[in-house]
């Protein structure tokens, strides 16, 4: 395990108050805190080194420029991609999802096409092909999940025997903490002749991630939950993919020449990446990623599963906690309902004890009515939480159990 | 535990969070809204009978929060019987109430048990939780149809 003590010194909202208390902060799947290091790395950025990029002739706007497009190298050191040309910054997974299905959805789906989604899906992984669909009056087939919390392959297979345009499917459930696998999921589509996009927003920041060995085609990820500023985030695709793509959005930048009428493109992957971008966001990632590897991000994900299987078992003392996903392997993500107390009430309860865990349907709502709840209370750990988090965590559940006069 | 806390699960709401009164559906109802608060999944469907200017019956079904609940099931109790008009003047001074700052003083001679959700106040993030069942109220005797705390709805 890592030394959670010493990592939480490096994170100025995770210090001890004045009055004793400290942030526990179980929301890690929704955002994560920041280190010194990414807060230190956007100050210094605008404090000597801000200019709009790849635009200046002068000195400062070549230094901004510089660090910018060495923040799309370690991106593409960091996931194992093919190359900084197969990155593109984005503010996060949502959009870099919602290019693909614009640019290449557009270019290849048409009527009577069939895209495919799993039931554990994020909403930002459901809705920009809903769109697309409707709008190609293609099918969407949404991909069932078994008891356990596993994609159900039976499903999978029938879906791919109709030959879909593209197998969508999130690396990490946010909602269940199920580590799909990934390579073989992407083998079983590319045998069918579908693209593959991976929804690696749960993946990125607390597994180790080689997209040339997994194959996929399109991984979307964001950098404010790995440690990263808001803002920061992005698509890494296949270069020939994205050289074949027409463009997302329009305007500086993503051009090479425009005349009254028309315009050619830039190289990628600067056509998708119209207007000024968030240079900051970039370089605070670019910190975000130093400080996961020095911590090694096999330890990181080591850390993650051993929290979540210490929470599985210490939520087991109590009657009448019900938990979700998978048992064995898993990521450190852990949904579960309470006593038949409102997963609302449980936040707003623990939250006293300065806990702070997520109520509701975490973006997932076919996902929850299939598992039959309106929402499940998300306990979520990173490299800074450890067992005495899960201490007050459950010492603030039996409170919650004593004012709704529930027995535990 | 906090003294907001114990304000806001105060023994009338947590027991009407576990024995919601008029949970049920209404038999020849006339009005009827949906709410939902899609930030948490709330979802609550209320019917009402209105005979002549009055609300001669009126119910609610749906899953959500004790807050929710509890405010439902009071609501339901409270406008049970009183003319439109009267649920409407009840309607604004409820709104009024959960809106207004946590160390404003509550009415309990225009409010009575409707008071007892005074400490949703001092949480902003659960003032919607407590207003959902009267929005619902409100867009069903204006007409139905389906309100939510976000808006826009499809
Ligand atoms: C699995 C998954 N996909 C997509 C997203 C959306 O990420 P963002 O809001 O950063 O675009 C999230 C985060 O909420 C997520 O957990």
């Amino acid at each position: 395990m890592l030394d959670a003590t010493r990592v939480r010194e490096d994170f100025p909202i995770l210090a001890t108050g004045s009055d004793g208390r400290r942030l526990i902060y179980l929301d890690n799947a929704a955002t994560t805190q920041k280190p010194r290091r990414v807060i230190d790395a956007v100050r210094q950025y605008y404090e000597s080194s801000n200019a709009n990029v790849h635009r200046g002739a002068y000195a400062l706007a070549v230094r901004a420029t510089e660090l910018y497009e060495a923040a799309r190298e370690r991106v593409a050191g960091f996931v194992g991609a093919w190359g900084p040309e197969s990155v593109v910054f984005t503010r996060g997974t949502t959009e870099a999802i919602n290019l693909v299905a614009t640019s290449w959805g557009r270019a290849h789906v048409r009527a009577g096409d069939s895209v495919v989604v799993t039931a554990m899906d994020h909403h930002s992984n459901l809705i920009p092909w809903q769109l697309l669909c409707r709008e190609r009056e293609a099918t969407l087939r949404m991909v069932g999940v078994t008891p356990e919390g596993a994609i159900d392959q039976d499903d999978l297979r029938s879906a791919l025997a109709r030959g879909p345009r593209l197998v969508a499917f999130p690396f990490v459930s946010n909602a269940l903490g199920t580590i799909n696998p990934a390579a073989e999921l992407v083998r079983m589509a590319h045998e069918v002749g579908a693209a593959v996009l991976i929804d690696g927003a749960q993946a990125a920041p607390h597994l180790p991630v080689d997209l040339q060995a997994l194959d996929c085609d399109f991984f979307a990820f964001s950098g404010h939950k790995m440690l990263g500023p808001m803002g920061s985030g992005g698509l890494v695709a296949k270069p020939a993919l994205l050289d074949a793509m027409p463009p997302y959005q329009g305007g500086g930048e993503m051009i090479a020449q425009v005349w009254d009428d028309r315009a050619t493109w830039n190289r990628i992957p600067h056509k998708f990446e119209a207007g000024t971008p968030n240079v900051a966001a970039a370089v605070g990632l670019m910190a975000a990623m130093d400080y996961l590897d020095g911590l090694g991000r096999g330890a990181v994900a080591a850390h993650e599963s051993a929290l979540a299987r210490g929470a599985i078992d210490r939520l087991g003392e109590l009657d009448g906690v019900r938990v979700f996903g998978p048992r064995g392997d898993r990521s450190g993500v852990v949904s579960f309902v309470f006593g038949g107390i409102h997963p609302h009430d449980l936040a707003t309860i623990v939250d006293q004890d300065g806990v702070c865990i997520r109520a509701g349907h975490h973006c997932a709502q076919p996902l929850m009515r299939r598992l039959g709840v309106p929402a499940t209370a998300r306990a979520s750990f990173y490299v800074y939480n450890d067992v005495s988090d899960i201490d007050v965590l459950i010492g603030a559940l039996r409170k919650a159990a004593a004012l709704f006069r529930v027995s535990v | 535990m906090s003294g907001a806390l114990a304000e806001l699960y105060q023994q009338l709401i947590i027991e009407h969070s576990r024995s919601p009164r008029n949970q049920r559906a209404v038999a020849g109802a006339n009005r009827t809204a949906e709410g939902i608060n899609p930030l948490c999944g709330d979802q609550i469907t209320l019917q009402l009978r209105v005979e002549g200017d009055r609300v001669a019956d009126v119910g609610f079904e749906g899953s959500g929060c004790a807050i929710s609940k509890a405010s439902a099931s009071l609501m339901t109790g409270a406008v049970l019987g009183k003319t439109l008009a009267e649920a409407d003047a009840l309607f604004e001074q409820f709104h009024q109430m959960v809106t207004s700052r946590a160390d404003a003083p509550v009415s309990d001679a225009a409010l009575g048990k409707l008071a007892a959700l005074a400490g949703v106040r001092a949480f902003p993030a659960r003032v919607k939780c407590a207003s959902l069942a009267w929005h619902t109220l409100h867009a069903a005797l204006a007409g139905g149809g389906a309100v939510s705390t976000e808006s826009a709805t499809e």
